[in-house]
């Protein structure tokens, strides 16, 4: 631009902008109309996706589904060699280890999610959430490395000869301790789903509005009363979708899973016990698999698909009740 | 107007464009072309074949894509077309060849090289190669009969070590594996109990132990407990320095497992020409018994003439030149009986009736 037709170059400025102005309220409206049809699109991609993957499922494990029968989930023999397939081992397993690893990972994660909610300084509470988080973000293959290297060889020392000495006497800890199986897995297990249930929780119970805290302390209720009276109860259904979110987690996990679990199919309730997972024994069978061990592993995808599918429905039903009860008494 | 178009291509086409991509897809699999072979399978001889495929593609400029997926998925693979060969540790089943002569006739199963499984082991005091073991008394330690290291079956075969009155902790893989195969192949051979109660397989029903996941799962369990015995490819047992033991072989020498001794191997069984056997139990003087090929799997009539003869090319100069390689990485050579019969499966590859292998 020249210095001597300045107003001239002020005025066309003004008259370009007036242009941008337009163009931008015209692809911001565009934008605005095409985004409920994308957001649209987005829901059903998701939706057909998930259709696709059962009925692919469904078509690849059929002929193991005809011949294997019911007896597929109550059988607890598996040998591909003479074509005789149970899968009980593995669905006791997964649900074992999921089970034990929500046993050890709730208390922790909502103790860790109070902590950050409510009592941590705010300096404590950002490193702390960004360490927490950090932990969510490990590949599983990494975790189950560490889990080789570390856990195990210290659950083998330390935690399974200590747990036999004090509770021996119960069926759960009276094995060989050789580091491997249930525990080790649910241990490594709920390592990994703490970070999930643990900021989860924390967001929701940092959602519960200040006023009921304040009226709890008005009223001249301790810090734990009111944590236990107040905002526990307020983020009940939140807290519950946290574990759902996290047991999803638990159920499918693969990798970190097959290296400390020992592969064996027992059912049992002795921890020190090896075991398996149904995503342990997919992965690890799969790839030199062939013919009907081959359909009969997709077949077990489709249990585990089944079995999250009703854990999480069951789970639903849960909270539904629980907020039904609560509205009613309200 | 706008809107509507906007709307009408997100909701309808969009939809079946989507489910058609994908139908598309999932029904046709990857076609392959160009100047580069396509191969998919086993992963036990993968090292070497990675290393084969650079040095080919150096010295003929033609480039070979392997991808190590498991021989289960090499022979899906080839049995629908989509790679131009396989590879597997297996021979293929009765049900196997059917399904792939429905697809593109007859397979030929062409041996690469072969390889020794190394019986692992961690007992305090006794170091690598001092432990001797037979056939049945391996047999017996897996399934459980044997449970103890001080066992008369195991120190008559050892009076020189002195073993401990420990339980014997097994360590197998978990994953379905051509290395279990060979092994579980070995132990039906010499053991009549192993082969009526468990069988051979790439995963089978194993009456005891604990499974590790890989060479690599298995050599760490086996490291990490005293009292243990495992089964690693013998590349891996030489990599990491564990120890391993000596097998007494069908001609009742104790041998160790080496590259020489796997070579071994083939001399000591009758080859078919179809070369579908595993050369473990040789009665071969210096074999070692736990031994097993891998193959490359091939249709016998080519369905790409210019392809084809790239194929047959490669292949030659695999069971040839590419020899050389087998030993810094662990694996067997073909004997020169093996080579012999090798050469005849790859002079039948043909195209249109006339064989692509030329002078």
């Amino acid at each position: 631009m020249n210095m001597s037709d300045d107003d001239l170059s002020t005025s066309k400025d003004s008259n370009k902008h007036k242009v941008k102005k337009i163009n931008s309220h015209l692809i911001s409206r565009f934008i605005a109309g095409l985004l409920p049809n994308f957001t649209r699109f987005c829901a059903f991609v998701v939706a057909i996706l998930l259709l696709f993957i059962l009925i692919v499922l469904f078509i690849e494990a059929w002929d193991a589904i005809r011949i294997n029968g019911w007896s597929f989930i109550t059988s607890s023999t598996w040998d591909p060699v003479k074509g005789i397939y149970g899968a009980l081992p593995a669905i006791f397993g997964t649900l074992l280890t999921s089970f034990l690893a929500l046993l050890i990972a709730v208390p922790a994660s909502f103790g860790a999610a109070i902590f950050l909610s409510e009592i941590a300084p705010s300096k404590v509470k950002n490193i702390a959430s960004f360490i927490i988080e950090m932990i969510a973000a490990i590949p599983s293959v990494i975790i189950g490395l560490w889990g080789i290297r570390v856990l195990v060889p210290f659950m083998a020392d330390f935690i399974q000869p200590w747990l036999s000495k004090i509770l021996g006497f119960l069926p759960f800890f009276s094995g060989q301790p050789t580091g491997y199986g249930f525990l080790t897995s649910s241990v490594i297990l709920a390592i990994m789903i703490i970070p999930i249930i643990t900021s989860m929780s924390r967001e929701v119970l940092r959602s519960v509005p200040n006023s009921q805290r304040e009226a709890m302390l008005a009223l001249g209720a301790t810090k734990w009363e009111t944590i236990s009276r107040v905002v526990l109860p307020y983020g009940n259904s939140g807290l519950v979708g946290a574990i759902i979110l996290g047991l999803g987690r638990a159920l499918g996990e693969t990798m970190a899973v097959a290296m400390v679990i020992g592969n064996s199919p027992n059912i049992t309730f002795d921890l020190f016990s090896g075991g398996m997972t149904i995503a342990t024994k997919i992965a690890s069978e799969f790839g030199e698999s062939g013919g009907q061990s081959r359909e009969t592993l997709i077949e077990l995808a489709l249990v585990l698909f089944v079995i999250a599918l009703l854990v999480n429905v069951i789970a639903r039903l849960l909270v539904w009740r629980a907020t039904k009860v609560k509205t009613e008494k309200g | 107007m706008r809107k509507k178009l906007v709307s009408l291509l997100s909701k309808k086409s969009a939809l079946l464009l989507l489910s058609a991509i994908m139908m598309l897809v999932y029904f046709s699999g990857c076609g392959s072309s160009g100047n580069t072979l396509y191969g998919t399978g086993a992963t036990f001889p993968e090292p070497l074949y990675k290393k084969w495929f650079t040095e080919y593609e150096k010295q003929n400029g033609v480039r070979i894509n392997y991808e190590g997926t498991g021989s289960g998925s090499g022979i899906s693979a080839i049995t629908a077309g989509l790679v131009d060969f396989g590879a597997s540790d297996g021979i293929l089943t009765d049900q196997q060849l059917a399904d792939a002569f429905d697809f593109g006739g007859n397979i030929l199963s062409i041996p690469m090289t072969a390889g020794a499984v190394a019986v692992i082991y961690n007992i305090s005091g006794v170091t690598g190669g001092e432990l001797i073991l037979s056939g049945q008394v391996l047999a017996d330690i897996y399934e459980g009969v044997i449970k103890k290291w001080n066992d008369t079956a195991i120190t008559d075969l050892n009076p020189n070590i002195n073993l401990p009155n420990q339980d014997i902790l097994v360590v197998r893989r978990s994953d379905s594996s051509g290395t279990t195969n060979i092994f579980t192949n070995y132990l039906s051979k010499v053991s009549e109990s192993w082969l009526n109660n468990v069988g051979t397989g790439n995963s089978v029903n194993w009456p005891v132990g604990l499974g590790g996941e890989k060479n690599g799962g298995v050599a760490e369990m086996v490291k990490s407990q005293v009292n243990s015995i495992g089964y690693v490819e013998l590349a891996y047992a030489v990599t990491n320095n564990l120890n391993y033991a000596k097998i007494l072989n069908k001609s009742g020498n104790a041998v160790l497992p080496s590259a020489a001794t796997a070579s071994a191997a083939a001399k000591g069984i009758t080859l078919p020409n179809d070369m579908r056997v595993m050369v473990t139990d040789s009665s071969d003087a210096e074999a070692y018994s736990i031994v097993g090929f891998t193959w490359v799997l091939v249709y016998a009539n080519q369905k790409d003439e210019i392809k084809g003869k790239l194929l047959v090319e490669m292949l030659w100069w695999a069971i040839h030149q590419g020899q050389e390689y087998c030993e810094d990485l662990y694996y067997a050579r073909l004997s020169n009986e093996a080579v012999a019969k090798a050469e005849d499966l790859i002079k039948s590859i043909s195209y249109d009736g006339t064989p692509l292998h030329t002078g």
